[in-house]
């Protein structure tokens, strides 16, 4: 089939949609301010949403983060009108995977943030509805998200009656007591202290603070109503240990890059097991095939991240360490890290960025893979990086015996992409360690040596994939 | 002591964002026996001048000379809010009385007795407010001699109000941006900051503890006009770009490793040349404000000639070889090299008009309407100088 030099384009302008909705989250980088992110990815959206809106929605079944998913959601559902009969089928259907693997909160928000914008049409109803009966326990829900589902239920004319939950939550003090357990604790722990440890934690939070119970009491008793990750969270408080078993990768690496040196020394065994393990749960099928594997990691000052995603460039990188260690060949996998640490576990965001001269000595060893972690900004000399990969791909490697991939996980505003290190290394966006085997797929396209065709054809299985995980 | 000795320290290749340029200094060794750590001043400061003239400043933070030589003490950090006290009136707003702006601070335990028989270790001194101190007080006192030209007022007071503008660190453009994501660099103990490539300002302090410590204190410094004026509307600033020549003699990686090398070098030069010659070669008229053991706390002046278009003010504390340990430069607008070039010359010449203006080639009534221009008109007595003028034209 020949390929028309629309079609290129238009892979291009998804790949780099794609990469925007793995890695903005619409707050502050290292380099760039909330507002730019948002800004630039708002443009993006409604760039990719006119243009090409099957694959807008398509993005819904790959590996974007959350914040993207949901905006996707909202914009599609505002706009319900652009769509054809077809299209919508497909839309919703994708919709309602991906309200369901979303948190709740986030859902909450995109019904809010539907009311706001007075979307109300059959279908929006139809979607709040169904969502709402797949959630395990509407009182959970009703005493943990109390105003968000309150606002759902009016705004989708949800029929809550005459039942218990609609007393609840539209008519308080009608029933002396509820058959429900959270309901009734709910009620209960207002004068209560013992009710409150029925709750889930954040509703418990606001009790214990009322009855003036003791912070370490208080998180010790609640201990079995949190979820994992509120466990994670408050375990230092408390003074308990986490169980690191069950946390994905890169969640495990903001932990461990959280903690202070001296605690990463003394627990040295017990994280590394952890990471590990946790890598070797990630690769999954793919562990120990990809052959000799070289990496090359910046633990520059930028990888710091911001105040609010602190660390995070830095974790990922780290993820991607014990990731790549489990992919690689047993045994022949080597790590550089920017600022010539040794041992990954001690690692800082300290220094400046010498990527040149660590892509030269993992080229060295001429390995099968090389995947650089950066966030591609290069300067000790500044672009001393992209030179040494050109030079490389044209001079002495044209054959292609190592395959380069850069994966980002930053965002860049200006450019309405992540930021590349020369025009001959495929680049990806990442938010989370354990995407990376994915994500290598996606940047063969962005190498141009696969065209339009495949791209499509690879969104259209991903979307089948997803649609089958769900039903 | 006549020039700055920057011995130990050694240039990093510079970090560029838009118009500023970075230029990070590193030392081998820290100095040993001398710790900075940050001061933060709440409400405003207020120094006594004379019976019933105050001299009052606001000042975002202070530093604390330590050369007790407890390295195992780490540099106090942290900008204290106190709640509140924005929104009160301003009257009710906390004052604090800076007596002096080198001033000993006395360690917990230390007696009145023992602090004046030398057992401070510690001394607390504002940031560039010496430098800009020892600028203002240039001549403050006014003409020595009375001569009748000069006012009342300028016999008595002197330059009064004395008074300069500055900018604070967070209006010049760009510059709170790259201090956030500069890098710095191990062992790092200071910084040249460049605005469109002129030197704006340096710092140096002893330990790169303190330099992490100190580092955000920058936003909050002063900066002058010029800086601010070439951060606005100066032109991004050229970076550094490697460039490897694609050529068939590049075989294997070692070959590409040498080429890399090269460019590397290459960088490193190319800033090189950005060291500040003209604050190392110029020669300074040093004023010892305050010494503490083996260290001594300077403030500087530059020698205000003419012609020379880049003049730093500042204060530095050295070691007992005269070695840089501590440093801040401010840099002088063209109208404040003017003003202390006029100033300088009159002190030279006793206040004399007449022979200042031949001094200065000029004739009596070009000296007066220049005087007038460096705003210090309201020093001159108008009947006076009025009455001299027709004399002499009159001749």
């Amino acid at each position: 089939m020949a390929e028309t030099f629309a079609d290129l384009i238009a892979a291009e302008d998804v790949l780099l949609f794609v990469n925007a909705a793995v890695t903005s989250t619409g707050q502050r980088e290292f380099r760039s301010q909330a507002d730019e992110q948002r800004l630039s990815l708002s443009f993006l959206h409604e760039y990719v949403r006119v243009n090409y809106r099957s694959v807008y929605a398509a993005a819904l079944a790959l590996d974007i983060n959350d914040h993207n998913a949901a905006l996707i959601v909202e914009r599609l559902l505002r706009t319900a009108g652009e769509a054809s009969a077809g299209e919508k089928r497909t839309e919703g259907a994708l919709i309602a995977a991906r309200l369901t693997a979303l948190p709740p909160q986030r859902v909450y928000r995109i019904f809010r943030a539907l009311r706001a914008a007075k979307v109300n049409n059959r279908r929006t109803r139809a979607i709040m509805r169904d969502w709402l009966a797949a959630r395990p326990d509407a009182g959970h829900d009703a005493v943990k998200y109390r105003s968000g589902l309150t606002t759902l239920a009016r705004h989708a004319h949800l029929r809550l009656g005459e039942d218990e939950l609609g007393d609840f939550l539209f008519r308080p003090g009608k029933r002396a007591r509820y058959e429900h357990a959270f309901l009734d604790a709910y009620r209960r722990a207002h004068f209560e202290q013992a009710a409150i440890y029925e709750l889930p934690y954040t509703v418990a939070e606001g009790f214990a603070a009322k009855h003036g119970v003791a912070r370490a009491q208080f998180l010790e008793r609640i201990a079995p109503r949190m979820t994992r990750l509120e466990r994670l969270r408050t375990q230092r408080s408390a003074g308990t240990s986490a169980e690191l078993g069950f946390m994905p990768l890169t969640r495990l690496a903001l932990y461990v890059l959280a903690l202070p040196i001296d605690e990463r020394v003394a627990r040295r065994a017990e994280l590394t097991g952890a990471l590990r393990s946790a890598a070797r749960r990630s690769a999954g099928p793919y562990a120990g095939t990809w052959g000799r594997v070289a990496a090359v990691l910046d633990d520059s000052y930028s990888a710091s991240g911001s105040s609010v995603k602190r660390r995070r460039p830095l974790a990922v990188a780290l993820g991607c360490h014990f990731l790549l260690e489990a992919l690689a060949e047993p045994g022949s996998y080597r790590a550089h890290w920017t600022s010539g640490a040794r041992d990954p576990l001690l690692v800082r965001p300290i220094g400046p960025t010498p990527l040149g001269s660590r892509i030269l000595d993992a080229l060295e060893d001429a390995p099968q893979r090389l995947v650089i972690v950066s966030d591609g900004w290069d300067n000790a000399p500044p672009g001393l990086a992209g030179e040494v990969l050109r030079v490389w791909r044209t001079r002495l490697d044209p054959e292609r015996r190592t395959s380069v991939v850069h994966v980002n996980p930053v965002y860049d505003a200006d450019v309405f992409d992540v930021r590349r290190l020369a025009p001959s290394v495929p680049t990806t966006g990442i938010r989370d360690a354990e995407d990376l085997a994915a994500l290598v797929e996606i940047a063969q396209f962005a190498e141009g040596r696969t065209g339009a065709a495949e791209l499509q054809a690879y969104l259209d299985e991903r979307t089948d994939r997803f649609l089958e995980g769900a039903s | 002591m006549n020039r700055l000795d920057m011995t130990g320290l050694r240039t990093m290749p510079a970090q560029v964002w838009g118009g500023i340029r970075l230029v990070p200094l590193v030392r081998e060794e820290p100095v040993a026996g001398l710790r900075l750590h940050r001061r933060v001043h709440e409400g405003y400061g207020r120094v006594q001048v004379a019976p019933r003239t105050e001299y009052c400043s606001y000042i975002p933070h202070g530093f604390v000379a330590d050369w007790s030589g407890e390295d195992g003490e780490r540099a106090a950090y942290g900008t204290q809010l106190d709640g509140p006290a924005g929104t009160r009136v301003p009257d009710c707003i906390p004052v604090r009385r800076h007596h002096r702006m080198a001033k000993r601070v006395r360690s917990k335990g230390v007696t009145e007795k023992r602090l004046l028989r030398g057992g401070a270790t510690k001394c607390r001194f504002l940031p560039l407010h010496l430098a800009l101190e020892g600028y203002l007080a240039l001549h403050f006192r006014g003409p020595s001699i009375v001569w009748d030209e000069w006012s009342q007022q300028a016999v008595r007071q002197g330059l009064s109000p004395r008074s300069e503008a500055a900018y604070g660190g967070w209006a010049v453009s760009g510059l709170a941006e790259v201090l956030r994501i500069f890098e710095i660099h191990p062992g790092q103990c200071g910084v040249l900051v460049y605005a469109s490539d002129a030197l704006a300002a340096a710092f140096v302090v002893p330990h790169p503890d303190d330099y992490r410590t100190l580092h955000p204190t920058l936003i909050e410094d002063m900066y002058g006009e010029l800086v601010y004026q070439y951060a606005h509307f100066g032109m991004p600033v050229a970076d550094f770009a490697a460039h490897i020549r694609d050529s068939p003699l590049l075989r294997t990686v070692a070959d590409l490793r040498t080429a890399a090398r090269a460019q590397e070098r290459l960088w490193a030069e190319n800033h090189g040349t950005f060291m500040a010659d003209r604050l190392l070669d110029s020669s300074y008229a040093f004023q010892r404000v305050h010494r503490m053991d083996a260290f001594t706390l300077w403030r500087f002046l530059p020698s205000f000639r003419r012609g020379l278009p880049e003049q730093h003010i500042g204060e530095v504390i050295t070691d007992h070889k005269g070695c840089v340990a501590y440093l801040k430069t401010f840099r002088l607008s063209a109208a404040q090299i003017r003003r202390g070039h006029l100033l300088g010359t009159l002190h030279d010449n006793d206040w004399h008009l007449e022979r200042t203006a031949a001094a200065l080639g000029s004739s009596h009534d070009a000296l007066v309407a220049r005087i007038r221009d460096a705003g210090l008109g309201s020093l001159l007595d108008a009947h006076e100088v009025a009455r001299r003028s027709r004399l002499a034209r009159r001749r």
